[in-house]
């Protein structure tokens, strides 16, 4: 199967520190696929460069088979990438709906004069976008919402509308960053349920995290990064066992202490 | 007409056109600010769509069908030599290059003689009539809200939010900020030429600093809500000195001030409205 | 004939490299482009009028117009820019807010004091000058080069040697470390304010004295050249303001000479424009503003 998205030997210098270290990796079509790894790891870093924010100091990045290293962002959302942000940037002054709108700029083509004349074309694809954002919003479950501005919206309600906005162009991948941070435990579930849901609009969705439970709970494939270098990658229940994986969370003399537990048959926590 | 509102009309004239002509630069303040720039240009661009008309009906006497239309020509080649480099770059480039223009065009007014140096340029003839502007104006606001209430509008707002994310949306924001650029010289440029045929003299000493900070004051006083809160900001701003004797002297002084108050406290404006940005 | 534009230019640059090495050092460290800067400097000249004007020697009253001017400056920078720095405002609400600030006061000024320039008593400086082979320097020329290697020097020692200028330079690398550091920033920022002031204040009683003319909106005028200064020479940076500068004040000096007086501000837009069509690092660049 040819990936969605292919990652060679990604890295990010920085003066006098490498955030990700030559990565490789493939995402490939349909399900989730989860990036985890202690903090400073370089996971926010790769989503930057993925998404076109942050330049890579070498490597390539495929997306569905082209080559997009050198693409701004701008660009890139054409193709069928979208993504959330860890600290939530909705657009505040904007009511709930036109938030959800701005995410499907890439499918208006309408231009200034069609725009200032109110050309046919304009108005066919302004109904269109407006049914498309409010299929959106039933999807998350904010359709009553609608009108209300985003500012005013709880923070899980604003998490929800950027996950509509980012999913109304039904972008082929999705980029979550941390979407489930500052939320409590039903949040959180009712969060999962959502990232299921968006599996069956054949939306393929790679998400970075640190919420173990979540992650090991929706993903199909994880990848763990450390110190900006991939250590692993394998289905959930794999990475648990992993040995390099516990040394880098836990550090290497409780990884230790772990295996010497395990293997005199005692159960370890976790 | 009705003889009353004629009288009017002729009495008030220099007053009528003045609102007009700051309505268009007003307008063309609030075009920059909507995408999330800052761009001081739009005296510099006025003054050189009024040098450059002029100069058009003076010595190549040209029409004046014609003279309005090509009075955007310059203008629009100065925002790109200034727009190119400094967009790219952090917004306060862009400010800085913009304010630095229009010292630097009435440097070059006052020392070159084709521009008639401190005298300026008199005896421009009245070739402009009020419809003329107030219609470009009327044009002007419809245009903007029209586009306002679209995708290039909520684009354009999204930018100013969050330029990061909106770019992530897939809005080109470099190009929307060149077009927000052409489009203010192009609204300034109109309006120095409008105003060179409509006053028959300009001077080297209208297009610097001091305009150039007003027009700002006329846009924090009357918001970015909708295309008609800057022009509202402007009629305010250009009626107060009329209305209040004795204000003139101080009238500089307090635009500064409102900016001030503005920037500190009111950053939405006077006239907090917002338009609806769906165009369907 | 060369020989004495060349050094009229070095002079002239000094005072501008003076100017703008308040400016950049208000960016660098504040992070604003305080548009009231240029007020300052009228103020600095004002101030210094109207002391000689009382009588006051020339060495008298060029420090204390300077200081003067710093006071100003705090005072200024504490009703302006506290709150935006408070609420972390982006950079363009600090410039505009100087901007409309600037305004008034130019406006107020000239409103109270009339637009009309003014000069310096006759007499405040020697007329006398000195010759030097072909160049001639006068006692004002010599008295703008003494103040300004005397204040550019004790910049240079402040930043480098003293333990306000390691304080500075802290904040201007990384002002969050710097607090957590135990650095009072708030004092530290009213601290630079102040000596931005006096280089600005010092800059406009030594460009009164080279040009005799003095006007409320002569800082305004600098102000083209001190974008040009601090951009050629990159934001922020000293060394870079001071080359930039004596650069600017050489080619005006030779434009005006050999090319046409009037063209000399062309001159040094298009410097600009060049450099940020080049290099808008500028010369030193240490990092350019990209958009965040």
């Amino acid at each position: 199967m040819t990936p969605l998205l292919e990652i060679e030997g990604l890295s990010r210098h920085y003066a006098g520190l490498v955030a990700v270290d030559a990565v490789t990796m493939q995402v490939q079509p349909g399900g989730v696929h989860a990036v985890i790894g202690p903090n400073g790891a370089g996971k926010t870093t790769l989503f930057n460069m993925v998404s076109g924010l942050v330049v890579p100091s070498a490597g390539r990045i495929t997306f569905a088979g082209q080559d997009v290293t050198g693409w701004p962002a701008e660009r890139r959302a054409a193709l069928g990438l979208a993504r959330t942000f860890q600290n939530i940037r909705v657009f505040a002054g904007m009511t709930v709906l036109e938030n959800v709108l701005t995410g499907l700029h890439t499918r208006l083509g309408a231009g200034l004069f069609g725009t200032v004349l109110r050309l046919p074309r304009f108005r066919t694809e302004e109904r269109a976008a407006i049914a498309r954002a409010r299929a959106a919003l039933d999807l998350v479950g904010l359709a009553d919402r609608a009108d209300a501005r985003a500012q005013a919206l709880s923070y899980g309600d604003q998490r929800r509308l950027e996950i509509a906005r980012a999913m109304a162009p039904e972008p082929k991948l999705l980029l979550l960053d941390e979407p489930a941070a500052g939320m409590n435990p039903a949040e959180t579930e009712a969060l999962a349920a959502l990232v299921r849901r968006l599996r069956g609009f054949g939306t393929t969705v790679l998400l970075v995290e640190h919420d173990m439970g979540f992650v090991m709970d929706i993903s199909d494939t994880v990848t763990v990064l450390n110190f900006g270098k991939r250590i692993f990658e394998g289905p959930p229940h794999a990475v648990r066992q992993e040995p390099a994986v516990i040394e880098a969370y836990l550090g290497h003399k409780v990884a230790a202490r772990l295996a010497e537990g395990a293997r005199a048959g005692v159960r370890g926590a976790g | 007409m009705p003889p009353w509102l004629d009288d009017f009309l002729w009495t008030y004239q220099n007053l009528v056109h003045a609102l007009g002509i700051n309505g268009l630069l007003a307008l063309s303040m609030y075009v920059v600010l909507a995408v999330g720039q800052l761009s001081l240009g739009q005296a510099a661009f006025m003054g050189l769509g009024a040098y450059s008309s002029a100069l058009m009906t003076l010595k190549l006497k040209l029409p004046f069908l014609l003279v309005l239309p090509l009075s955007v020509v310059v203008p629009v080649a100065f925002a790109l030599a200034v727009g190119v480099p400094t967009l790219r770059l952090s917004g306060v480039y862009l400010a800085i290059a913009t304010i630095g223009l229009g010292e630097v065009l009435r440097a070059v007014y006052l020392n070159v003689d084709l521009f008639g140096g401190a005298l300026g340029l008199s005896g421009i003839p009245q070739r402009a009539e009020t419809w003329m502007i107030y219609g470009l104006l009327g044009l002007a606001v419809l245009a903007l809200w029209l586009v306002g209430r679209s995708g290039i509008g909520r684009a354009m707002e999204a930018m100013r939010e969050d330029e990061t994310a909106a770019q992530v949306m897939g809005v080109p924001t470099a190009r929307y900020k060149m077009g927000a650029l052409l489009a203010s010289a192009v609204l300034a440029g109109l309006a120095g030429c409008l105003s060179a045929h409509v006053s028959s003299f300009i001077g080297p000493n209208e297009y610097a600093f001091e305009p150039a900070v007003t027009i700002l004051s006329y846009v924090l006083l009357g918001g970015i809500g909708t295309p008609l809160a800057p022009v509202l900001g402007a009629w305010v701003l250009t009626l107060l000195p009329e209305l209040l004797r004795g204000f003139s002297d101080v009238r500089l002084v307090l635009n500064g001030v409102i900016i001030v108050l503005a920037v500190l406290f009111l950053p939405n404006g006077l006239l907090a409205v917002r338009m609806k940005r769906i165009g369907a | 004939m060369l020989a004495q534009q060349l050094v009229n230019g070095v002079l002239l640059g000094a005072t501008y490299a003076l100017f703008a090495l308040g400016f950049t050092l208000m960016f660098g460290v504040l992070r604003v482009i305080n548009l009231t800067y240029g007020f300052y400097f009228s103020a600095g000249a004002l101030l210094a009028l109207w002391m000689t004007r009382a009588g006051w020697p020339i060495w008298a009253a060029l420090p204390a117009a300077s200081l003067g001017a710093g006071v100003i400056a705090v005072g200024l920078d504490w009703v302006l820019l506290t709150r935006l720095r408070r609420i972390q405002a982006p950079e363009l609400s600090s410039l505009m807010v100087t901007l409309g600030g600037v305004l008034a006061l130019y406006s107020a000024a000239t409103s109270w004091l009339g637009p009309d320039i003014r000069r310096l008593p006759p007499g405040i400086v020697s007329a006398d000058a000195f010759q030097f082979g072909d160049v001639r320097i006068t006692t004002a020329q010599l008295l703008i080069l003494l103040a300004t290697t005397i204040l550019v020097g004790a910049l240079l020692l402040l930043m480098r040697g003293t333990r306000l200028g390691l304080a500075i330079r802290a904040m201007a690398e990384k002002p969050d470390a710097a607090q957590l550091m135990g650095i009072d920033t708030g004092r530290v920022a009213a601290t630079v304010s102040f000596i931005s002031g006096c280089l600005a204040g010092a800059g406009g009683v030594l460009i009164g004295l080279n040009f005799n003319a003095i006007h409320p909106y002569m800082g305004e005028a600098m102000m083209l050249r001190g974008f040009v200064v601090i951009i050629v020479g990159g934001l922020g940076d000293i060394r870079g303001a001071l080359l930039a500068g004596l650069a600017l004040g050489v080619i005006e000096v030779m434009t005006a000479g050999y090319v046409s007086s009037g063209l000399k501000e062309a001159v040094a837009f298009l410097i600009l424009v060049v450099v940020l069509w080049t290099r808008p690092a500028g010369l030193f660049g240490r990092a350019v503003l990209r958009r965040a």
